[in-house]
């Protein structure tokens, strides 16, 4: 309990000293930057009626964070409902791998900016190229961890599968689902962190209302406030994200 | 004919061979034990006539027809148990009786299951997870599953390997009972490190030489009524023979003994008297 308080107190300093050096910066270094404090006075209309909403692009953050979530969701489960089985068919398959592996590694580095394009060209829509680049680029990990958990179930448990006669559907809910299973979702909770990510790359492109949406249209309308509004709002939400699905990997991991 | 028989069989993996020129043959219901030092390629010998792997050389039958895969009359009990640790003690047991029995009612696969983990004991214990029993039940839990399968032959891969030296009494007693307790005669095949473990549960012992190139023994019988208790080990004389001649053996085998001659297994078969 002391202990835990101790590290409590060190975070809140911690947060202090970064503070400082935000009020600092914006005194001395660079005056368009606002302070902590001029932040707060400018954007908390946006921050006490979270779901206020006076026009497309101009509503209250809680809106705008629901809007960007809903859109990362659905980003997301599309990257995991194809990245899993990818995983899976990489993992099992060594002709699989060494035919996919080599184009995976080529496509996995590129950037959620170059990929937004393609998705405009392809879907001439914004909505479908934001669910595209986020799929797209949240998906690896999901791809690669899965891949690694199929590789890594012990040989014990193949054997058993194989003396117990198993069938083929048998085998895999029986015995490759569950042994893949944490690091399936190790694999999740990276992808989630990287939609995240580029939710914000997506947004500020394709002009649609969201937290990266926002942000880039008040860079336009020059209220840098209301940027670092929206930077606050990505950071406790994608570490909010992070917390979450590392509390359902652990649960996962005990059992 | 016998009902398994394995002819000049050998195993190489790259260029290390394994074994060479393995005969074994095994009656109905008779259970025979396969001693050798670790690493001598016994669980190669066992996984070849399990069906589990392809030997490179020779031929293996099982009632007559060859050996391709694993037989589904046949059942296998692991070393480390191979207990699926996110299925329950049941679950465990259960699926094994699904696959088994595939025209049985839900029911039937429930009380089956059930019916062996009573008999090795673990009635009260049967919804928990491996992870929460002790290494002994968790071995009690694989010998039910192998048994629940009801199963024509037995292959056994130092089943009690992993115990300490109590657990491994008791449970070595309790396999035995159910190899006799069961409704048809269970043929068994096991290989083991220990000696005393080959006496007690045995109709025959063969010792494997050491590899590479590992090769058996002829057939040491043991001619003692069952049930056998452990301190048979110390007294009866025959038992004391079987176990000092294999143990010889063995110890031949080993890295440290490596320069001495082997001994002649065939003149220490023929030393052991066989009784009526």
């Amino acid at each position: 309990m002391q202990n835990s308080l101790k590290t409590f107190a060190l975070s809140l300093v911690g947060l202090f000293v970064v503070g400082g050096l935000w009020t600092f910066l914006s005194l001395n270094v660079a005056p368009d930057l606002p302070s902590p404090w001029r932040t707060w006075q400018e954007s908390k209309i946006y921050v006490l009626n979270p779901w206020e909403k006076r026009g497309e692009m101009d509503q209250g953050i809680g809106l705008m964070t629901a809007y960007s979530l809903f859109r990362v969701a659905k980003g997301f489960f599309l990257a995991i409902a194809i990245g899993t089985p990818l995983g899976f068919l990489l993992g099992a398959s060594p002709t699989f791998f060494k035919m996919f592996d080599p184009t995976i590694q080529l496509l996995r580095p590129i950037s959620p900016l170059a990929w937004l394009p393609l998705g405009l060209i392809l879907f001439r829509q914004s909505e479908p190229a934001a669910l595209f680049t986020i799929a797209l680029c949240s998906m690896w990990p999901t791809v690669i961890n899965t891949m690694t958990g199929v590789r890594a179930i012990p040989q014990d448990y193949l054997n058993v599968a194989r003396v117990l006669r198993l069938s083929p559907w048998k085998q895999f809910t029986k015995v490759w689902l569950p042994a893949t299973l944490p690091y399936m979702f190790t694999g999740y909770r990276l992808s989630l962190g990287i939609a995240w990510l580029v939710i914000v790359a997506a947004e500020m492109l394709t002009g649609t209302p969201g937290v990266g949406g926002f942000l880039w249209q008040e860079y336009n309308s020059l209220i840098y406030s209301h940027i670092l509004l929206s930077i606050l709002t990505i950071g406790v939400v994608g570490f909010t994200l992070d917390r979450m699905m590392g509390f359902a990997e652990n649960k996962l991991r005990t059992v | 004919m016998s009902f398994i028989e394995l002819h000049d069989v050998g195993k190489s993996y790259g260029v290390r061979n394994v074994l060479s020129g393995v005969n074994l043959t095994l009656e109905e219901g008779e259970f025979v034990s396969i001693v050798g030092a670790s690493a001598s390629g016994k669980t190669t010998l066992l996984k070849a006539a399990a069906g589990l792997i392809l030997p490179d050389k020779g031929t293996i039958t099982m009632g007559g027809e060859k050996v391709t895969d694993f037989s589904r009359e046949a059942s296998f009990i692991f070393q480390n148990y191979s207990l699926l640790p996110w299925l329950s003690a049941y679950e465990n047991v259960r699926l094994a009786v699904e696959a088994t029995f595939t025209d049985w009612s839900k029911k039937q696969h429930q009380e089956q299951a059930e019916k062996y983990l009573q008999m090795v004991g673990l009635g009260a214990a049967m919804r928990k997870r491996p992870n929460q029993l002790s290494g002994g039940m968790r071995q009690r839990v694989a010998i039910a599953r192998a048994f629940a399968t009801e199963p024509r032959v037995m292959f056994l891969d130092e089943p009690f390997g992993a115990l300490d030296a109590l657990t491994r009494g008791t449970l070595q007693q309790e396999l035995s009972t159910l190899c006799r307790a069961a409704g048809r005669p269970v043929t068994a095949l096991m290989i083991t490190n220990n000696v005393d473990e080959a006496i007690l549960l045995s109709d025959r012992i063969l010792a494997l030489s050491r590899g590479p190139g590992a090769t058996l023994s002829p057939a040491v019988p043991v001619n003692l009524s069952r049930p056998r208790a452990s301190d048979l080990l110390l007294h009866d004389e025959q038992a004391v023979r079987v176990r000092n001649r294999l143990a010889e053996f063995l110890s031949a085998g080993s890295d440290r003994n490596r320069s001495k001659p082997r001994p002649d297994l065939q003149a220490i078969a023929k030393e052991i008297p066989v009784e009526a």
